[in-house]
């Protein structure tokens, strides 16, 4: 089969439930109310000519290829514009169409290079496709003799590290700005000048795509119908010939692409129309930043080392995994089976994550099994379960089309989440309003056509006295809904919360002192909430990750019930997850105290299913969570661990704590692409493989199970004999002497369906036919549950639960007047293992500390110094941003680079009940500095030292 | 801070946080039995310090 774009039916399809049926060509098409005639056309199979139109875009009507003749009209309507009315009969080619047509696309021509065969995009040019389609076979102005100012022989813009911008290629059709409108929302774009001087502009004159306020999403460059905004990738390597559908490996969005591909090698990834998690958009990391599959500091090849003092040597598979197995079982003989442990990747797939749970309980005997989200969303899993019933959010991404108020609680979407902002971008210019509740201003709050109705700028840690102070407004000024509540929830629980919450002592005038949010404003913005048709809350990890990370999930989950916005299109409760697998992760049983589904290791006839099927007994007893194993390696009682895609050195609090711990132990398995920070502790590295090179499944935020496809062989290990990660861990648990053996991951994922309620109706094979299903898949939702808690709720009866705000431990005083806060930034993911290594780093080379003016001037301060930044826990240095995006007695910075080591700042405070580490909230002191702290330079010396690499000598 | 100093921070700020509870001692007893490790457990139940606050010591003496 030859490569096939992805269809293009001209402008978007109509939601309109009344159908009108019209005659093109003498054929009979019904569509429903609303469809231009353009697209009606696509559907019954006739492609009018068209060069502005795309069905990601609103109609536009420039380019004039797209008239048609409608019997009883005069003139030759566009028919992108033109909607489907009853009984229309409409003619798409005529002799009057083929003149005028020919006629348009000759003047486009006319401005237009005709190096066809050396450009990259020949083959894949709607506009070379549309002069065939028009049968243009000659032009008559090229030759004028006094040429005409034209738009050929501009200079190439080659400022993105990821797209050139060739303007002499450029028909001004729109259709790239439009897309930065519309679907992007950033505006960066616009067509300056008029007639032939009419060119699209990144922003000023003087600015380059880079310069400009481009985010480098890509739209345009999916939009543009020539070459004139091009992958580099395509520049250079030509056009892909086969595509296959899969989902991006960044965050908990879940964007689907089709990796396009030349042989095994990947040309571009492209946003997929029909992906129901991104409907067709994409950001810079997804769409451009996988050029760390193939960076040259991935490592590829099994390494050993008996201490971390010596250097790596290169080993076989075989060599690798029987030494684990024999270190691991030497560790369990003499210091018990609770001395080994795992921790399972959120970046990996849920069939890899399944594997490692199974490998910790059944194998390692214990349930000492954890997971990244232990530091991201632990404390939703645990809110959210008591409170409704299940660990997950309530909605999926396009019930944000009928929300009217979105309450934002701790999360930064345009950096976080950028395609999910995007879609929220749209609403909120279609008139929805926006609450933001977060010490920073972040851009949501005042972006292109969009200003927050209320910006509440609490001070950090203060999240349960600001949502405790909402919920005193709705329930003192009689906003609650008694109706939902006293139909859907627990009215006892509910009249023992009011009161709680209705004390004066928690009105938003007394909190006010404490959480510096000015009462009236938050008076204002509870009556919007509770009042409003549909309101929804988004939040993400501002929330989850302090001292009291758990009781503010709680307290959202109380609001919304209060307020009845649950169980229906544009309300509910989001969180927004971090990495791409995070749910995944939590759903497959990665927690120490619960199985696949949460279900607690204590639940016996839960715990005999999976005793049954893998024919082991399981420990009843919850396991170690990470800082507890780590606590339990200084102790000398836990020695060993299997760590699979996650670097917990670089991104768990208190690095200091981390480290202390896995120095302790004796044998650190890293399963990674990358010798990363954790791996400078390790003993053996097990090369991991990325996602274009495994098939599998991932599951987004909004609970959405979608297929990963492996599109090229897996680079790990010596020539041919490369393993997707769930092969490695399935190599280690025979090793170990597991009689285990998957062919494929979806027999893992039938074995999950097995012993797993809420994904019973789930196999490759159904997510093939559907393309994504959203869990609960059961015998009464065999298509999945977009919306949950519809009637009632998971749970019966929605509990609401009294959070009291308590202060965390972490308090600043004369020594740490400042509080930082963290969080992370667009162009990079996480700790940045893999974005570091592709040109995003154009965006972003260093972590900075974000400091208002105000404080700056009190310490001398600009941007740009050199600051020592030290907490209780530690010092590190970085330079500083002066901005007032960040309140007096704030500072925010990111955790990217592994040279800032932010978290050797952050302390071991976490939340009460999960231990999710309070990132959030650190008492800090910022003064000049000249260079690195002692630490850093003590760590840089460890990481060289502790990568060395031994090379094998040849064999005689 | 040592393990065992962790745990009796850790058993305070749950103590704290389910204070509001009809049985805080109770319900603190549940949150650790159901999340902790027995050895965790075992340790906070030698713990003789007095650290510990009314409600989470009530709660430790209810362990199992």
């Amino acid at each position: 089969m030859t490569f096939q774009s992805q269809s293009d039916f001209g402008t978007p399809a109509s939601h309109a439930t009344d159908v009108v049926t019209c005659t093109i060509d003498g054929r009979t098409v019904s569509v429903p109310t609303g469809t231009t005639v353009m697209r009606a056309a696509a559907e019954q199979g006739t492609n009018i000519p068209k060069l502005c139109a795309t069905d990601s875009l609103e109609s536009f009507g420039s380019c004039r290829l797209c008239l048609v003749e409608i019997d009883g009209r005069r003139g030759t309507p566009a028919s992108c514009t033109t909607p489907v009315e009853e009984g229309m009969v409409v003619h798409t080619q005529t002799p009057q169409l083929a003149q005028l047509r020919k006629g348009v696309m000759e003047l486009y021509i006319s401005d237009h290079p005709l190096d066809c065969l050396t450009c990259p995009a020949n083959g894949d040019c709607e506009l070379e496709s549309q002069a065939g389609a028009v049968g243009l076979r000659d032009v008559r102005y090229t030759k004028l003799e006094t040429p005409l100012e034209t738009h050929l022989g501009q200079t190439k813009d080659t400022s993105n590290p990821y797209f050139d911008f060739d303007p002499s290629k450029c028909i001004v059709c729109s259709r790239c700005v439009r897309a930065c409108d519309e679907v992007q929302g950033t505006l960066a774009l616009t067509i300056e000048g008029r007639g032939f001087g009419s060119k699209v502009s990144a922003g000023l004159k003087s600015d380059n795509f880079l310069g400009s306020e481009c985010v480098s999403c890509g739209a345009c460059v999916t939009a543009c119908p020539t070459a004139t905004l091009t992958e580099k990738a395509v520049v250079e390597i030509g056009t892909p010939e086969r595509a296959v559908v899969t989902t991006c490996a960044y965050c908990g969005v879940g964007c689907t692409f089709r990796a396009e591909m030349r042989g095994e090698q990947l040309v571009r990834m492209v946003p997929y129309k029909d992906g129901k998690a991104n409907r067709g958009h994409s950001c810079v990391k997804g769409r451009f930043a996988w050029g760390y599959a193939t960076h040259k500091e991935r490592v590829t090849t099994p390494m050993i080392r008996a201490s971390i003092n010596e250097p790596w040597r290169e080993v076989s598979w075989d060599e690798a995994l029987s030494y684990t197995a024999s270190e691991f079982k030497r560790i369990s003989d003499a210091f018990g089976k609770q001395a080994l442990g795992g921790i399972s990747s959120s970046r990996c797939t849920n069939e890899e994550v399944f594997l490692v749970q199974k490998l910790v309980r059944a194998g390692f005997g214990n349930n000492n099994i954890d997971t990244c989200a232990r530091v991201c969303h632990s404390p939703t899993g645990y809110g959210l379960s008591l409170t409704y019933g299940t660990s997950a959010g309530t909605q999926d991404f396009d019930s944000v089309e009928e929300c009217d108020v979105m309450l934002v609680i701790g999360a930064n979407p345009t950096d976080g989440h950028p395609v999910f902002a995007s879609r929220m971008k749209r609403r909120l210019r279609q008139g929805a309003k926006l609450i933001v509740v977060d010490p920073r201003k972040i851009d949501l709050i005042h972006t292109p056509h969009i200003e927050a109705a209320h910006h509440l700028p609490l001070r950090p840690g203060t999240n349960v006295a600001v949502l405790t102070a909402l919920a005193h407004v709705v329930v003192t000024e009689g906003l609650a809904n008694e109706a939902f509540i006293r139909e859907r929830c627990n009215w006892d629980e509910y009249q023992d919360w009011a009161a709680f919450v209705a004390d004066p002592k928690r009105s938003p005038e007394t909190t006010e002192l404490l959480t510096r949010v000015p009462a009236a404003d938050l008076r204002a913005a509870a009556r919007l909430y509770a009042t409003a048709r549909n309101s929804a809350i988004y939040y993400g990890l501002g929330v989850t990750e302090h001292s009291q990370g758990s009781s503010t999930v709680m307290a959202i989950a109380n609001l919304a019930m209060a307020c009845g916005m649950i169980g229906r299109r544009g309300v509910g409760v989001n969180p927004l997850r971090g990495q791409n697998n995070v749910q995944g992760a939590c759903d497959m049983g990665s927690f120490p105290h619960e199985m696949s589904g949460y279900r607690h290791i204590s639940d016996t006839d839960a715990r005999g299913l999976f005793e049954a099927d893998w024919g082991v007994t399981i420990d009843p007893e919850p396991g170690l969570r990470i800082p507890n194993m780590l606590d339990a390696a200084v102790d000398g009682v836990f020695k060993g661990i299997y760590i699979q895609g996650e670097d917990i050195l670089q991104s768990d609090p208190d690095t200091k704590h981390v480290s202390a711990g896995l120095a302790a132990m004796e044998c650190v398995v890293v399963h990674d692409l990358f010798l990363n920070e954790t791996a400078n502790y390790a003993h053996v590295f097990l090369p991991g493989s990325t996602f274009l090179e495994k098939n599998g499944t991932f599951t987004n935020a909004e609970r959405r199970i979608q297929p990963v496809r492996k599109v090229m062989t897996p680079l790990n290990g010596p020539k041919g004999q490369g393993m997707e990660d769930w092969e490695v861990t399935q190599a280690l648990a025979q090793a170990m002497g597991l009689d285990w053996h998957y062919t494929h991951p979806s027999e893992i994922m039938d074995e999950i369906a097995r012993l797993t309620p809420t994904f019973a109706g789930v196999s490759f094979d159904r997510l093939d036919a559907e393309g994504s299903l959203q869990w609960p898949v059961t015998e009464a939702a065999p298509h999945g549950s977009p919306i949950m808690h519809i009637d009632h709720f998971v749970r019966g009866k929605g509990k609401f639960i009294i959070t009291d705000y308590v202060p965390t431990d972490e308090k600043t005083g004369p020594r740490f007047p400042l509080l930082l806060t963290t969080g992370r930034i667009l162009s990079h993911y996480n700790v940045g293992a893999q974005t570091r290594r592709t040109a995003n780093v154009a965006w972003h080379p260093e972590d900075l500390l974000e400091m208002h003016p105000q404080d700056a001037e009190n310490r001398g301060l600009k941007s740009g110094s050199w600051t020592k930044l030290a907490s209780r826990a530690g010092e590190t240095t970085l330079r500083l941003l002066v901005t007032d995006r960040v309140a007096p007695g704030v500072v925010y910075t990111t955790f990217h680079h592994p040279a800032t080591q932010a978290n050797v700042v952050t302390t071991d405070f976490s939340d009460w009940a999960t231990n999710c580490p309070e990132y959030k909230v650190t008492a800090v002191q910022v003064s000049a500095s000249n260079g690195p702290t002692d630490w850093q330079e003590d760590y840089e010396e460890l990481s060289e030292r502790s990568r060395r690499i031994v090379v094998a000598e040849a064999a005689e | 801070m040592n393990s065992l100093d962790r745990l009796v921070l850790m058993a305070n700020q749950i103590a704290t946080n389910l204070a509001t509870d009809h049985d805080p001692a109770g319900a603190t007893a549940r949150h650790i039995a159901r999340y902790w490790d027995p050895r965790m457990r075992e340790m906070i139940k030698a713990y003789v310090g007095s650290s510990l606050t009314p409600i989470a010591a009530e709660a430790i003496a209810q362990l199992t």
